[in-house]
């Protein structure tokens, strides 16, 4: 394998890293902060995409239609907070992943009402297509490209954001001491409603992303949030920088997997047979890298007690 | 008798008598959909020991639901094929005897749930569920992966296996295997919960630390619960697979397994019956609704939300009384 | 002078920049009650922790019956023969009276792995149990929920089911808080017949009772035992009331 084919897949690993992390971050501060999981995350990527379709197919901006996504997605996220997540906050798991696992049914078959189950396509805009030279002479899609600096530009929001702000702080509170924050007269509920609804907010946003690259169309969250989870498991529940971290490398390991795998078992058997279980064994890779890190670290690289 | 055990009893005795009446009536449409709710049910009374009795909210049971499927997939398409599953070190062939297929999908499925169980239940909680769904989505990849049993397309079975003694090709005959066999489970499962580990298995859900100081392990009482569940929920994958003479990656899906959960909260969570309640009413449900909307599973989502948030102990709860589940 | 049932020798433990406990040496000797007392955040249940097995401590060794059980978990303690135990209560709420006191027979006789006999129909484990409840005086709630019983009951099932396994030596974390007078009254009684079955380490805020109860009592301040003695010494320790003053304990 050439030097600059390895270099292009730990790009595009590290491009699915940045939109697992724009995933698995509102997950982790939904959890960290209200002890939720939330199984419905992946639905707000698909209402994302899809506003973002619509608004692309009405204006022809791109722009808009990622701000549509944002916006979409954070208000879904809200609507449901208000309406059902936050009933589900003092109940057990299994009560928010049967509710949660509730509103996927009912988003996902609202959006196959109102869209019908053909995908639909966001193309990515002028500006953004066709390849840059990297130095080196490496050429790479300019919208893989943007992914990756606009994915790492919010994660270093985010690090501000719950560093710095008020805000920040009081998520921050709310991660260790619900009464506390609740003593110092802050607005608890309020507070969840916009965690939940920045989570839901980046969860849009990634479905935008993620749907100029695939397609648009019912179902396509789920996949990547449940990736989100592996994420999470390996990055450590509720730390921000775990899911970065881990975002990254199961990023890296998904795409690397696919290439090297089969290249490896190449060298010592014929190529279709190393083909097929080279991939067979690449879609385990992440799996296994989470097999790994239960194994040594059950509470994630960043996690406290699991 | 309790109200319960009455309706229990109730509902042992319409699951029979209604395919009965279907083969009265020649109606062998309604005859497969009892089949359908007792595979289905059993697949969930499997679930029930992890999570009713464990506390063990397992979101990747579709793992070993499939895996009962491919057992039976497997080695039935080799039979058909004439194609040894190998030949060295000692030669294996494919098979159409059911009992020797259910053998083969309990052990597959055990075996399973130990590796995945034993990595899963280092952690609990949140992280259980997260890891149990991304396991059970690592099993649903390979399958799709795995061109020499049909990849995506699945593989499709001729000839429904057989059974000494019975035709299988008879939908009653069929459901009669099925109903027995899930009322063999049921059984195993209440002598489990009134057993000696079923009561550890149940204080370790409630308060581990006790376990602990009392000498017990909460850890090898869950591996071996969830063992347990899984291979229960395998076995209902193969009649599932025979059921529909047809096995995919679909069986292995995370909708799957959040389908089976299903089950047991319709019915009622740690309810004997629960799972089977709640298979029946998800069929009835697909059929009814399914009829004049292509869009049911719209309700279903929404019925499946008020019961979670409103009417927590599931349809027993509500004909029996007394709150009952756990988790 | 008998050798010690369980020892605990030079252990220490911090977290972070807290030190819990500080070279902590403490003995519990045949038929005695040792009372563990200080203010609260003096590293009480910290100790208890790394005696029962939660905690491992970061220096020193705790022995129990001659042997060295630093590096044994808690379940294997149990087995032993630690009888544990808890300041707030840790039943299994959703079961009855009879089920709580059958586990921990259960789990003594390493009888748990049997997945078909009902086993409320062992005679051996049942009779186990139910001996342990007559004596707390619960044999007449034996087929409650453990749910529906008063505080003062849980403490009491609390003591059974400790009871159940035919301890060696008994760790009690504040078995008394809670209860009323004449609770605190009629278990003080039980516990000056237990110890002579076996030994009871003993945490409790209520002074009364370890006045009453003690062979010997142990302060601890800071994570460190400042000094051990029979009741007389501990009241006349200048040391202690120093500790002491203004604390309401």
């Amino acid at each position: 394998m050439s030097f600059l084919l390895f270099v292009e897949q730990l790009l595009n690993g590290l491009q699915f890293g940045v939109m697992l992390f724009l995933t698995a971050a509102g997950l982790t501060l939904v959890f960290g902060v209200m002890g939720l999981i939330n199984l419905a995350h992946g639905s707000l990527i698909m209402v994302g995409a899809f506003a973002a379709a619509t608004v692309s197919a009405a204006t022809g901006s791109y722009l808009l239609a990622i701000a549509a996504s944002i916006v979409g997605a954070a208000a879904a996220g809200a609507i449901i907070e208000m309406l059902v997540i936050r009933r589900l906050y003092k109940r057990d798991h299994l009560d928010q992943v049967l509710a949660t696992f509730a509103l996927i049914l009912i988003f996902s078959e609202g959006t196959r009402y109102v869209f019908g189950s053909f995908p639909l396509y966001l193309n990515i805009p002028p500006y953004l297509a066709g390849p840059v030279t990297l130095p080196g002479g490496i050429e790479y899609p300019l919208y893989r490209l943007t992914i990756i600096v606009v994915g790492l530009l919010i994660a270093a929001g985010l690090f501000l954001l719950i560093a710095r702000t008020r805000i920040g702080i009081q998520i921050r509170a709310g991660e260790s001491d619900r009464e506390m924050i609740a003593a110092l007269g802050v607005d608890i509920s309020r507070l969840y409603t916009l965690v939940f609804a920045l989570g839901a907010g980046l969860a849009g946003l990634a479905g935008a992303m993620i749907g100029a690259i695939q397609s648009v169309q019912v179902g396509m969250g789920e996949p990547i949030l449940i990736l989100a989870f592996v994420v999470i498991v390996i990055g450590g529940i509720g730390s921000i920088k775990g899911a970065l971290i881990g975002s990254i490398l199961v990023g890296v390991t998904d795409t690397m997997g696919g290439i090297l795998l089969p290249a490896f078992f190449r060298l010592f058997m014929d190529n279709s047979a190393a083909m097929s279980t080279g991939s067979a064994l690449a879609t385990m890779s992440i799996y296994i890298l989470m097999a790994l890190v239960l194994i040594l670290k059950p509470s994630g690289l960043y996690g406290g007690k699991a | 008798m309790t109200r319960e055990a009455t309706f229990n009893g109730f509902v042992s005795l319409a699951l029979l008598l209604f395919p009965l009446w279907a083969w009265w009536a020649d109606e062998p449409f309604m005859i497969t959909l009892a089949t359908k709710v007792a595979i289905l049910g059993l697949a969930g009374v499997g679930l029930n020991i992890a999570l009713g009795l464990g506390g063990l909210v397992s979101l990747g049971h579709a793992a070993f639901f499939g895996i009962g499927g491919y057992a039976m997939g497997i080695l039935a398409s080799h039979a058909q094929s004439y194609a040894p599953l190998m030949e060295w070190p000692f030669l294996i062939e494919g098979t159409k005897s059911m009992p020797i297929i259910w053998i083969v999908a309990l052990i597959a499925s055990a075996v399973a749930a130990l590796l995945i169980g034993a990595l899963s239940l280092r952690t609990s909680g949140v992280y259980f569920i997260m890891i149990t769904l991304a396991f059970g989505q690592m099993l649903y990849y390979f399958a799709i992966s795995w061109s020499a049993y049909g990849g995506e397309d699945g593989l499709s079975i001729y000839v429904r296996n057989g059974f000494p003694g019975m035709n299988t090709l008879d939908p009653i005959q069929f459901f009669i295997i099925a109903y027995v066999l899930l009322m063999i489970a049921i059984l195993f499962a209440s002598r489990l919960a009134r057993s000696a580990f079923g009561l550890a298995l149940n204080a370790a859900r409630q308060t581990p630390v006790r376990a602990e100081t009392v000498g017990i392990v909460p850890y090898r009482l869950q591996l071996v619960a969830f063992t347990l569940s899984g291979a229960i929920t395998g076995l209902a994958g193969a009649l599932f697979a025979d059921l529909n003479r047809f096995v995919s990656p679909t069986m292995l899906s995370w909708q799957t397994s959040g389908e089976i959960m299903v089950f047991l909260i319709l019915g009622g969570t740690a309810r004997l019956f629960g799972p089977v309640v709640g298979a029946a009413v998800f069929i009835i449900l697909e059929e009814i609704l399914g009829d004049f909307s292509d869009y049911w599973h719209i309700h279903l989502g929404v019925l499946l939300l008020l019961i979670v948030l409103f009417a927590r102990g599931g349809i027993i709860g509500l004909v029996a009384g007394e709150e009952k589940r756990h988790a | 002078m008998h050798d010690p049932v369980l020892s605990v020798r030079n252990v220490s433990k911090s977290f972070g920049a807290l030190k819990a406990s500080k070279d902590v040496t403490l003995d519990l000797l045949p038929g005695e009650i040792h009372a563990l007392i200080g203010p609260n955040g003096a590293g009480k249940s910290t100790l208890i922790q790394q005696i029962a097995g939660g905690l491992k401590p970061d220096s020193g060794s705790i022995h129990f019956l001659g042997r060295n059980v630093t590096g044994l978990s808690t379940v294997e303690r149990a087995r032993l023969g630690l009888g544990r135990t808890f300041q707030i209560s840790a039943l299994a709420m959703e079961d009855t009276v009879l089920q709580n006191a059958m586990l921990g027979a259960l789990g003594a006789h390493g009888r748990t792995y049997r997945f078909w006999q009902p086993v409320l129909r062992n005679r051996d484990l049942r009779e186990i149990a139910e001996q342990a409840l007559e004596r707390v005086g619960l044999t007449d709630r034996a087929d409650m929920r453990t749910s529906d019983l008063s505080h003062g009951q849980r403490r009491q099932l609390e003591v059974a089911v400790a009871m159940t396994l035919h301890p060696r030596a008994f760790i009690m974390d504040e078995p008394m808080a809670g209860l009323g007078a004449s609770g605190s009254k009629s278990l003080t009684e039980f516990l000056d017949q237990l110890r002579h079955e076996a030994p009871i380490l003993l945490v409790e805020h209520d002074m009364d009772a370890v006045f009453a109860l003690a062979d010997r009592i142990s302060v601890l301040v800071y994570g460190e035992v400042i000094a051990t003695g029979t009741v007389d010494e501990i009241r006349a320790n200048p040391e202690v009331r120093r500790a002491y003053l203004g604390d309401d304990a």
